[in-house]
C-alpha cells in the first residue's frame, strides 16, 4: 500500500492523498458514523460510494470535469480518484470582482446544464463541491446525485445552489444567482424553462415564506 | 433609581399560550404556560386560538405573580408575530396590544425562531453556535453570519416534530407521543430500512412518515419505533455535520422542543465529539414554546429600539428566520 497523508477530514468522510501507479491520487473514505444505526450507516455508505464512483466517470462523459475514478472499494466505503490540487470555489468568491462572479456563474450554470441535459443531477450543489483547477471547473462529490431527468430533481438541485449562495455568499448571492440561470438556460435551451418554474415553486412550498415571494416575485 | 428592566413576553403561535417575564439582567423571572390538547388529532388553528383566548388573563396573571411584580412594573411588552397559526398569533398579539396601550408601553414584535434560539444561547452562555432547531414546526440549522440568521439546512416539507408526533398518533400512543415513541424505540432490536432523504443540506421527512405509517400494521411496533427515530435523527445530525464542518463553529446548541429527546442528544454529541465541537442542550423547562424566551428575545430587540406602533403591530404567519435583522449580535 502506498503511503497515505490526511488530506482533509469532511462531514462524511477522510481525504488521503497517496499515489496510484506513479500518479497523485485521493483516497476518499466514508467514515462509519457513531450517531447512525449500524444497519443504516453501512447502507448509506455503500450506497453513496458506489453512486458517487459511477456518476464521477458519467459525469466527465458529459463533458463535466470531475476527477477521474481508479478504483472503488465498496465493502470499505473507498474511492480512489486522480487529485485536483486546489482549494475549492467557496473560497475564491468573496475576492472575485463583478465581471470575474459573472464570469464563473455562468461557467458554473453551463456545467450544471450539461450534467442536467446527460439525464444526472448532482444533489449538493455547493461552492464548497467546485474546484477551479487549470482554467476549469472541476465538479466533486457525487454521492447524494442521482440518474434523473425529473423537473422536480432538477429544480430542487438548482433550489439548493441558490440556497447555498445565500447562506454562504450572502453578499453576491443575486448576482451570482442571475449568471448561474444564465449559463444554465445556455446549454438547456427551452428544457430550462419548467426546470427554473419548478425552483420558484420549490421555493415557495418551503417554510414560511412571505407573501412576495409566494406571489413568484 | 431601579435600573433594572423588566419585559413581559406573550407566546402562542401553536399549541402553547404562554406568558413570561425576563429582566433586562437576563434573568428568566416567571413562565407560565397553557397548553392546548386537541381531544383528537393534530392541532386546529381556531380551537386553539379559543383556548388560547380563554386562558390569556389567567396566564398573565400568573405570569405577574410568580415574578413579583405588578403589571405597572413592566417596561415593555414582546410578542410572538411569526411564524406560526395565523389565529394563534392573532390571539396572542391582542392580548400584547392591549397590555402595551393599559400600560403605554413600548410593544416589541418578535420571530418565534430568533426566540427558540436567543434563549439558548441565554441559558447555555454559549455566544456563537451553530443551531439545530427542532419542533412540532420547524427544522433548521442556523448559524449567525452578516448581521442574520442564515438558514444552512431545512426540512423540505414537514417538520421533525410533527413527522413524530402524527406517528406516534398512528400508533394510538396518547399525547404527549414523542417520549412513548422513544420508550418504545429503546426495546426495538431489528432495523427496518426506511427512506433516508438528504438533499444538499436539506431533510425530507414526508416520505419518512408515510412509509413507516403504511408499516405500521405489519411490524413490530417497537423495531418500527427504533428504525423511524433512527432514520429521522440521523438525517438531522448528518446534516448538522455538514453545516459545522461548513461553517467551522466551535459549539452546537440544540434547541426547540424536540431538543428534549435523549436519542437525538446522543446523536448529536457524537457528532460534536467528531468535530470537536462543545455540546450544548438547551434546558427542559426552555425547550418547548414558552413566553420567557420571547420576553429575553424582546429584551435584545428593546434595546436597538425594534419597537412597534399598536395600530401597525401586524402579525406574519410566514415570518422566516432569515429576513430579520439581528443587530444586538452585530
Amino acid at each position: 500500500m502506498a503511503e497515505m497523508r490526511l488530506l482533509k477530514k469532511g462531514a462524511e468522510a477522510e481525504l488521503y492523498l497517496t499515489d496510484w501507479m506513479g500518479l497523485q491520487a485521493v483516497l476518499k473514505r466514508r467514515i462509519k458514523k457513531g450517531y447512525r444505526n449500524p444497519d443504516l450507516d453501512s447502507y448509506v455508505r455503500g450506497s453513496r460510494t458506489s453512486n458517487e464512483a459511477k456518476l464521477l466517470s458519467e459525469a466527465r462523459r458529459l463533458g463535466v470535469p470531475t476527477p477521474v475514478v481508479y478504483s472503488v472499494d465498496k465493502r470499505n466505503c473507498e474511492i480512489l480518484m486522480s487529485y485536483i490540487g486546489a482549494p475549492p470555489l467557496k473560497q475564491f468568491v468573496g475576492d472575485m470582482d463583478p465581471e470575474g462572479l459573472a464570469l464563473t456563474f455562468t461557467r458554473v450554470g453551463e456545467m450544471v446544464g450539461r450534467l442536467h441535459k446527460g439525464g444526472i443531477v448532482h444533489g449538493d450543489l455547493t461552492t464548497s463541491n467546485i474546484i477551479p483547477y487549470s482554467g476549469l471547473l472541476y465538479l466533486i462529490d457525487f454521492g447524494l446525485g442521482e440518474h434523473t431527468s425529473d423537473v422536480e430533481s432538477r429544480g430542487v438541485d438548482i433550489h439548493l445552489m441558490r440556497r447555498a449562495l445565500e447562506s454562504s455568499h450572502h453578499e453576491v448571492s443575486s448576482a451570482a444567482y442571475l449568471s448561474f440561470i444564465e449559463g444554465y438556460r445556455r446549454i438547456m435551451g427551452t428544457l430550462s424553462e419548467p426546470v427554473l418554474k419548478r425552483v420558484d415553486a420549490i421555493r415557495r412550498r418551503g417554510r414560511y415564506v412571505d407573501v412576495e415571494r409566494r406571489k413568484g416575485a | 433609581m431601579n435600573s433594572v428592566q423588566y419585559i413581559l413576553g406573550i407566546e402562542s403561535t401553536a399549541h402553547t399560550f404562554g406568558c413570561g417575564i425576563a429582566s433586562s439582567t437576563g434573568r428568566i423571572l416567571s413562565n407560565v404556560k397553557s397548553e392546548y390538547v386537541p381531544a383528537s388529532g393534530g392541532i386546529h388553528p381556531r380551537e386553539a386560538s379559543q383556548h388560547h383566548a380563554s386562558k390569556a388573563a389567567t396566564t398573565v396573571s400568573e405570569a405577574l405573580k410568580e415574578a413579583g411584580l405588578r403589571l405597572s412594573e413592566i417596561t415593555a411588552v414582546a410578542f410572538s408575530a411569526g411564524p406560526g397559526l395565523g389565529p394563534c398569533l392573532r390571539t396572542g398579539a391582542t392580548v400584547a396590544r392591549t397590555i402595551s396601550l393599559l400600560r403605554k408601553c413600548p410593544l416589541v414584535p418578535v420571530n418565534h425562531c430568533i426566540a427558540h434560539i436567543e434563549i439558548g444561547r441565554l441559558a447555555t452562555g454559549e455566544d456563537d453556535p451553530l443551531v439545530v432547531y427542532v419542533s412540532g414546526g420547524n427544522t433548521i440549522i442556523s448559524a449567525y453570519s452578516g448581521g442574520k440568521y442564515r438558514v444552512f439546512g431545512e426540512t423540505l416539507d414537514i417538520a421533525l416534530g410533527n413527522c413524530l408526533d402524527t406517528f406516534a398518533r398512528h400508533l394510538g400512543l396518547p399525547h404527549p407521543g414523542v417520549p412513548k415513541l422513544e420508550q418504545l424505540a429503546d426495546e426495538g432490536r431489528k432495523f427496518i430500512p426506511l427512506p433516508y432523504v438528504v438533499k444538499g443540506q436539506d431533510v425530507s421527512y414526508s416520505g419518512l412518515l408515510t412509509m413507516a405509517s403504511r408499516l405500521a400494521g405489519g411490524c413490530d411496533r417497537r423495531d418500527l419505533s427504533l428504525s423511524l427515530l433512527e432514520v429521522a435523527y440521523g438525517m438531522v445530525a448528518e446534516v448538522a455535520e455538514r453545516a459545522i464542518a461548513h461553517t467551522e463553529k466551535s459549539a452546537l446548541l440544540l434547541t426547540g422542543g424536540v431538543a428534549r429527546s435523549k436519542r437525538l442528544q446522543r446523536a448529536l454529541s457524537f457528532v460534536c465529539s467528531d468535530h470537536s465541537a462543545r455540546f450544548h442542550v438547551v434546558p427542559p423547562d426552555l425547550a418547548g414554546d414558552n413566553g420567557g424566551m420571547i420576553a429575553w428575545t424582546g429584551y435584545l430587540a428593546l434595546k436597538e429600539g425594534m419597537t412597534v406602533p399598536v395600530e401597525y403591530s401586524y402579525v406574519n404567519p410566514n415570518w422566516r428566520l432569515d429576513e430579520v435583522d439581528v443587530p444586538w449580535r452585530r
